[in-house]
C-alpha cells in the first residue's frame, strides 16, 4: 500500500515484532493458570444457566465450592463430567444438587478418561454448534438484508431498563444507526458474578445479562428487517466477568464486545493478572463468534494529554493486535480503539487528530477501527459541543474509520436524550454523505503538519515499545505508561480468583473455538 | 414561517432594564425570548404543534413558534420553539451561599500555606462508590491539572493522594486517617437517579459515627454539585463546573488559618 503519510513501513514492520514480543511473554504467563471467570464460562459452556434460592448464580456456585475445597485448578470440567459419568445427571442437573448440597462434586470416585471425555463430547458438541447457528444467523442477515456502509454509526443507550432500552434503540437505529451499545450499570465491571434475568433499575445504565441480550436482540431483528439493514448489538465484555459476558454474548448474538485488559487493568484497577488470563479465553470466544472486539485505548486520552500521549494509544494497540492474534481473533475483527480528544483550542488541532487518525489507518489495514469522538473537553456548551463532533465526523469519513462512536451535544451533562441521538446521526449522516470521498481526493504535503506529525507518533511508538520490550508489560504498567496510571501487579480486584491449572485441568474449548469459524 | 421574525411592529414595551424585573433578553431589552427544545410522545402533525405551542404557553410563554419539529421515531416528536417569557424574578434581592475565600494562584497559595501553615497540607482525594469516573478529581489533583490550571500534585506545599475511582467511603476514610489528611476531595460525576447524594451523604454519616467530621476539611466536587448543596449535606464546600485545584486549595488552605486563628 502507498502510504498518504509517507510512512516507512519498515518502521510499521519493527514495531509490530516488537509488540509480538511484548505480547508473547504475556502469553507464556496466561496458558498455564485459568481463573474464576474461566470456570464459570465452561460451566456455562455446558448448559449451566438459572440462580439459586439465594439468586447466586449456578456457576458461582460450583465454582466457589471448588475454590473453597481448594480444587479450583483441577477445573470444572473435570469435575462436572466426573459426576455426570457417575450419577448419569445433565450438568443442570448437577448444578442444581450442588447447589442444595445433595452433592459434593470432590468427593466423587474419579472416572477413567475415557468416559469423561464421553460424557463430555455431546455437550461440547451442543454449545459449538449453538454458538456457530448464532454466527451463520449474523452472516444470513448480511448476505441478505445486508448493513450499513462504515464507518457503522455507533450509538448508546443508558436508561438503565432494558424495556426503554429498546425504545430508545428503535428510535436510533431508524434515525440511522448501526451498532447500539447498551451501557452497564455503574460499577457492574467489579462485580465477580454476572447477574441473572431481565431487569429494569440501573444507574447510569442496564446490567448486563443474558436475558437483557436476548431482549435488545430480538428487538434489533426486528426493526433491521423493518428497515432492511443488519443492526449490530453491542455490550461490555470487560470487568471481573470478561468470558462469561463472552459465552452470553455469542449465545444470544451480539455483534460487538468491548475487551480489553489493559482497559481494565488501567480504569477498573482490576488486577492485571487475573484480567490478561481472563481475556485470553473472552477473546477466542469472541473470535469463534464472529464478533467484533473494541480496544480501549480512547480512554488514555482521558487521564493523559491527547498531544503528548498519542504514542501510548498506537503502542497499546500495536500489542492488542498481537494479544488478539494470539487468541486467533483475526484483523477483521480487530475495533482498536483511539480518539479525538485534543482541546478544541489548540492551534491546527485538527491537522494532528487528522494525522493520527489515518496514521492508525494505514498500519492497521483490516482493522474495523473504533473512533471515539471528544469528551474531555465538551462543556455543557451544547452548541460548540455539536461543531466539535462535526469536526471529529469529518475525519472519521475521510480516513475511513470502522466503528465511529458518535458524539452527543449533551455530553458531560446527561445520558442522552431521544432528541441528542437524533442530532449526532444527523450530524454523521450529513457529513459522511456530503465528504464521501474527500479521502481518496485529498493527499497531504510533503513535510507538512500532518505527515511530519504521523511519522513522530510512529517513532515515539516505537521507541516506547522498545522499552516495553526489555521491562515487560507487567513491568511498564507498574510503572504507569499508559495513561499516566500506576497499578501493581498484586494489587487491583480478582488476584485471588487466579490458580495454576492442575494434573486433570481440561478446556477443550480452545482448541476448538481458537482461529476457526 | 415565523411570525414577527422580520416584524417591523412597534415595540410595546418598556425597554429600560429593570433589576427587580429581570426576564430574558434576545435582542432587545425586556424582549422574553426564549429558545426551548424537547419532545413529545406524539405523532408529528398539526396536533402535535398545537400541543408544543400549548405546553409553551403554561410554561409562560407569549407568541409561541415552532420553528421545527422532528418525528424522531413513530410516535416521538421533536420540537424547537421560541417565545417571549412573560415571568420575571427580582434579581435585586437573590442571596446564594458561595465558598467564602479569595482564590490566589498556585504560587500564592504555596506562599501563603508556608507563612500562615508552615507545613506542606495533606489533602486526599478520590472518585468515591461506585463512581467510576476520575475525570474530575484527576483534574483537581493530577500534575498536569485542566485547563491551564496545575493539579494539586504540581503545588510545592501540598502533599496530593489521589486514590482514583470506585474507592469504598470506608477505604477512603481509612487511607484518610492512615495519611493523616488535612482535608479530603470527594469527586462525583455520576449523578443517575440521585446516587450521588446518598454517596456524599453516606461519607459525612461514617465521619459523624467515628468522631472524625471536625478533624478535617471536607469537599466535595462535580458537575452537578454547587456549594448550597455540598453545605446542605455537610460539607465545608462544593465546587461545580469551571472550578479548578487553586479554587479548591485556596479555599482549603484559608478554612485551616481561620479554624486556627
Amino acid at each position: 500500500m502507498q502510504s498518504k503519510l509517507g510512512l516507512d513501513f519498515k518502521k510499521v514492520e519493527h514495531a509490530k515484532s516488537l509488540a509480538k514480543d511484548i505480547a508473547n511473554e504475556v502469553q507464556a504467563f496466561v496458558e498455564s493458570k485459568t481463573t474464576v471467570a474461566v470456570e464459570r464460562t465452561l460451566c456455562r459452556l455446558m448448559g449451566i444457566d438459572g440462580v439459586d434460592e439465594n439468586q447466586v448464580p449456578l456457576p458461582n456456585v460450583i465454582v466457589d465450592e471448588l475454590k473453597q475445597k481448594g480444587v479450583l485448578g483441577e477445573g470444572a470440567l473435570f469435575y462436572i463430567a466426573n459426576a455426570m459419568v457417575n450419577t448419569g445427571l445433565s450438568p443442570q442437573e448437577i448444578a442444581e444438587k450442588v447447589a442444595t448440597g445433595a452433592i459434593d462434586l470432590t468427593q466423587i470416585e474419579v472416572a477413567p478418561q475415557a468416559e469423561i471425555d464421553r460424557v463430555l463430547q455431546p455437550v461440547i458438541d451442543e454449545s459449538i454448534a449453538k454458538i456457530r447457528s448464532r454466527r451463520q444467523r449474523r452472516e444470513n442477515y448480511l448476505n441478505t438484508i445486508g448493513e450499513g456502509p462504515k464507518p457503522y454509526l455507533y450509538v448508546i443507550v443508558a436508561t438503565g431498563n432494558i424495556y426503554e432500552d429498546t425504545v430508545q434503540a428503535e428510535a436510533a437505529a431508524r434515525q440511522g444507526a448501526d451498532i447500539i451499545a447498551v451501557i452497564r450499570t455503574t460499577g457492574q465491571s467489579l462485580l465477580d458474578y454476572v447477574p441473572y434475568g431481565v431487569t429494569t433499575e440501573g444507574f447510569g445504565g442496564t446490567y448486563a445479562t443474558q436475558a437483557n441480550f436476548k431482549i435488545m436482540r430480538e428487538a434489533m431483528d426486528k426493526v433491521g428487517e423493518e428497515l432492511g439493514r443488519y443492526i449490530r448489538v453491542c455490550n461490555y465484555c470487560s470487568g471481573l466477568c470478561m468470558p462469561e459476558i463472552a459465552i452470553m454474548g455469542a449465545f444470544e448474538g451480539l455483534d460487538v464486545m468491548l475487551n480489553d485488559a489493559l482497559y481494565g487493568i488501567l480504569f477498573r484497577d482490576i488486577n492485571m493478572q487475573r484480567t490478561l488470563i481472563d481475556q485470553y479465553m473472552s477473546r477466542i470466544i469472541n473470535g469463534f463468534a464472529g464478533v467484533i472486539i473494541n480496544t480501549g485505548e480512547d480512554n488514555y486520552l482521558t487521564t493523559a494529554d491527547a498531544v503528548e500521549a498519542a504514542h501510548t494509544v498506537l503502542a497499546s494497540d500495536l500489542i492488542n493486535e498481537q494479544l488478539a492474534l494470539l487468541a486467533g481473533l483475526p484483523e477483521e475483527q480487530m475495533g482498536l480503539g483511539h480518539a479525538f480528544e485534543m482541546d478544541p483550542m489548540l492551534e491546527n488541532g485538527f491537522l494532528y487528530e487528522l494525522a493520527q487518525a489515518q496514521m492508525a489507518r494505514e498500519i492497521f489495514p483490516n482493522a474495523p477501527l473504533k473512533y471515539m469522538p471528544p469528551t474531555k473537553f465538551m462543556t455543557g456548551n451544547i452548541f460548540r459541543g455539536h461543531l466539535q463532533d462535526c469536526l471529529f465526523n469529518m475525519i472519521g469519513i475521510w480516513t475511513n474509520q470502522g466503528l465511529q462512536l458518535l458524539g452527543m451535544p449533551t455530553e458531560a451533562i446527561h445520558t442522552p436524550f431521544m432528541s441528542d441521538r437524533f442530532l449526532s446521526i444527523e450530524n454523521a449522516k450529513y457529513i459522511f454523505n456530503n465528504m464521501k470521498s474527500i479521502g481518496d481526493e485529498m493527499e497531504f504535503k510533503e513535510g507538512g503538519i500532518v505527515r511530519t506529525r504521523a511519522q513522530e507518533v510512529l517513532d515515539k511508538a516505537i521507541e516506547l515499545l522498545e522499552q516495553l520490550t526489555s521491562e515487560g508489560l507487567f513491568n511498564a504498567l507498574e510503572k504507569g505508561i499508559f495513561g499516566d496510571v500506576k497499578r501493581s501487579r498484586t494489587g487491583g480486584k480478582g488476584l485471588d480468583g487466579v490458580v495454576e491449572q492442575g494434573a486433570h485441568y481440561m478446556n477443550p474449548f480452545i482448541n476448538l473455538m481458537k482461529g476457526k469459524k | 414561517m415565523a411570525g414577527g421574525l422580520y416584524s417591523m411592529s412597534a415595540k410595546d414595551f418598556d425597554q429600560t432594564l429593570d433589576l427587580t424585573k429581570v426576564k430574558p433578553y434576545g435582542d432587545t431589552m425586556n424582549d422574553g425570548k426564549v429558545q426551548v427544545s424537547f419532545t413529545l410522545p406524539v405523532p408529528n402533525g398539526a396536533e402535535a404543534e398545537e400541543a408544543a405551542k400549548l405546553l409553551m404557553k403554561k410554561m409562560g410563554f407569549e407568541n409561541p413558534l415552532v420553528a421545527f419539529a422532528k418525528e424522531l421515531t413513530p410516535g416521538f416528536t421533536f420540537f424547537n420553539c421560541y417565545g417571549n417569557l412573560t415571568h420575571t424574578v427580582d434579581y435585586s434581592n437573590i442571596y446564594v451561599p458561595k465558598v467564602e475565600s479569595n482564590t490566589m494562584d498556585m504560587h500564592e497559595c504555596d506562599e501563603y500555606i508556608k507563612e500562615h501553615i508552615g507545613r506542606k497540607l495533606i489533602v486526599v482525594g478520590a472518585s468515591t462508590g461506585t463512581d467510576a469516573h476520575t475525570v474530575g478529581i484527576d483534574a483537581i489533583m493530577n500534575m498536569k491539572g485542566y485547563a491551564g490550571h496545575y493539579g494539586l500534585e504540581r503545588y510545592e506545599m501540598v502533599e496530593a493522594y489521589n486514590l482514583g475511582s470506585q474507592v469504598p467511603n470506608e477505604e477512603f476514610l481509612a487511607k484518610a486517617i492512615e495519611l493523616g489528611a488535612d482535608a479530603i476531595l470527594v469527586s462525583q460525576t455520576v449523578t443517575q437517579k440521585d446516587v450521588h447524594i446518598q454517596n456524599l451523604t453516606n461519607l459525612i454519616e461514617l465521619m459523624e459515627a467515628e468522631g472524625l467530621r471536625d478533624k478535617m476539611i471536607v469537599v466535595c466536587g462535580g458537575p452537578r454539585i454547587s456549594h448550597e448543596l455540598a453545605k446542605e449535606l455537610g460539607y465545608d464546600a462544593g465546587f461545580g463546573a469551571n472550578t479548578y485545584a487553586d479554587d479548591v486549595i485556596s479555599f482549603v488552605a484559608q478554612e485551616i488559618v481561620n479554624r486556627n486563628a
